[in-house]
């Protein structure tokens, strides 16, 4: 393919004009960045408007504009379990997310590991909860990476060149300005993405003949895809509707992904970094603002199956929102929307990369390798440790099985996050978990799940034979489940045998003060 | 205003029960698995999730006006 050289000078522009702003924002609501917590949390003074930018920013990734679609695009209605999986996590995170904000603010906890830690007394626990949240945070940046290749691949450059370019672009801007750049930049990615999403579900529709021609052609499409498949002897490929086997698929999807989102490191950084409780339940109501686009976003699927869209030669189904974008826009429009998508993917990476780091440097570096670091070497160490966690993301880009599906790789973060589901939420609640039962729970959710990932190639659901009849489970839902039955039976077995509990560093008063009036803030 | 639980509202806790209204209405796909009715040119199963974001934000904001 040629380079499309207007598209690509829209790119570079847009691109240019962002990453100014990065550093800039160095100097934005100014605090020392050379401390942990200035450079990882913002000092923890963002309020309803800007918390909702981050964490909006931070969760509508490279996952909404080319994983979701393409899913939808190259199976059909399965792909739309994003949207109860969207819909049903706020009020959960409504429930849960405003103690962990109180109870860290009380002690100032950075991380789901330092409040882990001061919750059951244990350093096993709390290394086992970071180990998880950096181990996790890989695939869902490689994801972000893998949006941006397909992205620029789209406007005709070698995807390797391009790809180096904005890695290091992203690491960059993120190493310098630290949260604080993505804050800002989210507020312009936002424009730009509600701009170009509004344009789309507009003008593409009335271009191809409206919503009813659109689901018809894919019901058209999916039909001879299924006859064909049938024929070849292999199982159907989709449908605009769910078969009765797709509806445990679906459902499974959903719940899991919904559990799992705000256990992710750069998700517990975003809820922390807003400055009172009260932000964070307000925020609940607001962010479906986000699950409504990303429906929106999801129909582009079908409307890439109706222009007419081919699976990519390298990227696949993968392809749906970037070749529909080429399709129906003039070049400098695409130009626009694949920075938006790209700017759209930088923002969250570098939440994602940021908050990893900051994992690493408190809970593992700190904890095991200097135990006296000054703030300024925190801060050096988080700064180094988030480029390391980028090159590791790099990793999961080059695993086939996984970039089938761009969301495979968000699917199999999921897959190891919620196994620290039992010890953070449920720890919030109650101390009745013995800490010992919790990290055996964990192991076995990580063996179990990872297993699975394994035998199907990544590919999210495994097929579970249960009374005779075959469900496909969603694997992190599968491996939460024996996780957590695992704690709840060796609990008791643990206390029998009298292995110590620990000393809880927390009061049940600490996780309902929502106001920070009389709480110390400490990095 | 605030008491030290955090809650404007506590005797209201109780109105926490509506927030699993969107688990129960949007994971259980017997409730919107077809395709009718459509809704200018939407099949059921779309527009459904769609409806179902607004009235889980509203939930949500309902619950956090009164309760906190």
């Amino acid at each position: 393919m040629q380079p499309d050289w207007v598209a690509l000078g829209v790119f570079i522009a847009l691109f240019l004009a962002v990453t100014i702003l990065g550093f800039v924002a160095a100097n934005w609501r100014k605090g020392d960045l050379n401390i942990l917590h200035e450079w990882g949390l913002g000092g923890s003074r963002f309020g309803t408007l800007v918390t909702w930018f981050l964490l909006g920013g931070d969760l509508y990734t490279a996952y909404t504009f080319v994983a979701v679609p393409g899913l939808v695009y190259g199976k059909g209605a399965i792909g739309f379990f994003a949207m109860p999986y969207t819909i049903v996590v706020y009020p959960l995170v409504f429930l849960f997310m405003p103690r962990l904000w109180a109870v860290a603010r009380k002690h100032g906890y950075v991380t789901a590991s330092d409040f882990v830690r001061g919750r059951y007394d244990s350093h096993a626990l709390a290394l086992a909860v970071a180990f998880t949240g950096i181990l996790a945070t890989l695939p869902y940046i490689a994801l972000q990476l893998f949006g941006i290749e397909v992205s620029i691949a789209e406007m005709g450059v070698n995807p390797e060149i391009a790809l180096t370019i904005a890695f290091v672009i992203l690491a960059a801007f993120t190493f310098v300005s630290g949260l604080r750049a993505p804050a800002l930049i989210a507020v312009v990615k936002d424009v730009m993405i509600y701009l170009l999403i509004i344009i789309m579900v507009i003008y593409i529709p009335i271009q191809l003949g409206g919503y009813g021609h659109i689901f018809a052609a894919a019901q058209a499409h999916f039909t001879a895809a299924n006859a064909a498949a049938v024929a070849a002897g292999k199982p159907p490929v989709g449908g605009i509707t769910l078969s009765s086997a797709g509806m445990v698929a679906f459902s499974t999807l959903a719940l899991g992904s919904a559990l799992a989102l705000f256990m992710y490191p750069h998700a517990v950084t975003g809820v922390l970094a807003s400055k009172d409780g009260h932000v964070v339940k307000r925020n609940m109501a607001l962010l479906p603002a986000y699950s409504f686009l990303l429906g929106a976003i999801a129909l582009l699927g079908y409307m890439a199956i109706a222009a007419g869209v081919k699976p990519d030669a390298t990227y696949g189904a993968n392809i749906a929102v970037p070749g529909l974008i080429h399709m129906m826009f003039p070049s400098w429009f695409a130009g626009f929307a694949f920075a938006a998508i790209s700017i759209g993917a930088l923002v969250p990476a570098s939440v994602m990369s940021i908050a990893a780091a900051n994992l690493f440097t408190r809970n593992i570096y700190k904890e095991y390798f200097r135990k006296g670091a000054s703030p300024r070497e925190e801060a050096t160490t988080a700064k180094t440790a988030s480029l390391v966690v980028k090159v590791g993301a790099l990793a999961f880009v080059l695993i086939p099985g996984a970039t089938a599906y761009a969301i495979y790789l968000q699917l199999l973060g999921g897959v190891w996050i919620l196994q620290i589901f039992p010890a953070l939420v449920f720890g919030l609640y109650t101390r009745w978990f013995n800490r010992w039962a919790l990290l055996i729970g964990w192991a076995a959710g990580m063996i179990v799940g990872t297993y699975w990932a394994f035998q199907v190639n990544f590919a999210a659901t495994y097929t579970f034979t249960i009374g005779g009849q075959k469900y496909a489970i969603y694997t992190a839902l599968a491996a939460f489940i024996i996780n957590l039955v695992i704690a709840v039976v060796l609990t008791p077995v643990f206390n029998l045998a009298k292995a110590g509990n620990g000393q809880d560093a927390t009061a049940s008063a600490d996780y309902e003060q929502l106001s920070p009036v009389a709480a110390a803030v400490e990095g | 205003m605030e008491n030290s639980s955090g809650v404007r509202n506590k005797g209201m806790r109780w109105l926490y029960v509506l927030l699993i209204i969107p688990f129960i209405a949007t994971l259980w796909i017997p409730f919107y698995g077809g395709t009718e009715p459509s809704l200018a040119g939407i099949p059921y199963f779309y527009w459904y999730q769609f409806l179902w974001v607004i009235i889980t934000a509203i939930i949500t904001a309902i619950v956090y006006f009164i309760v906190g």
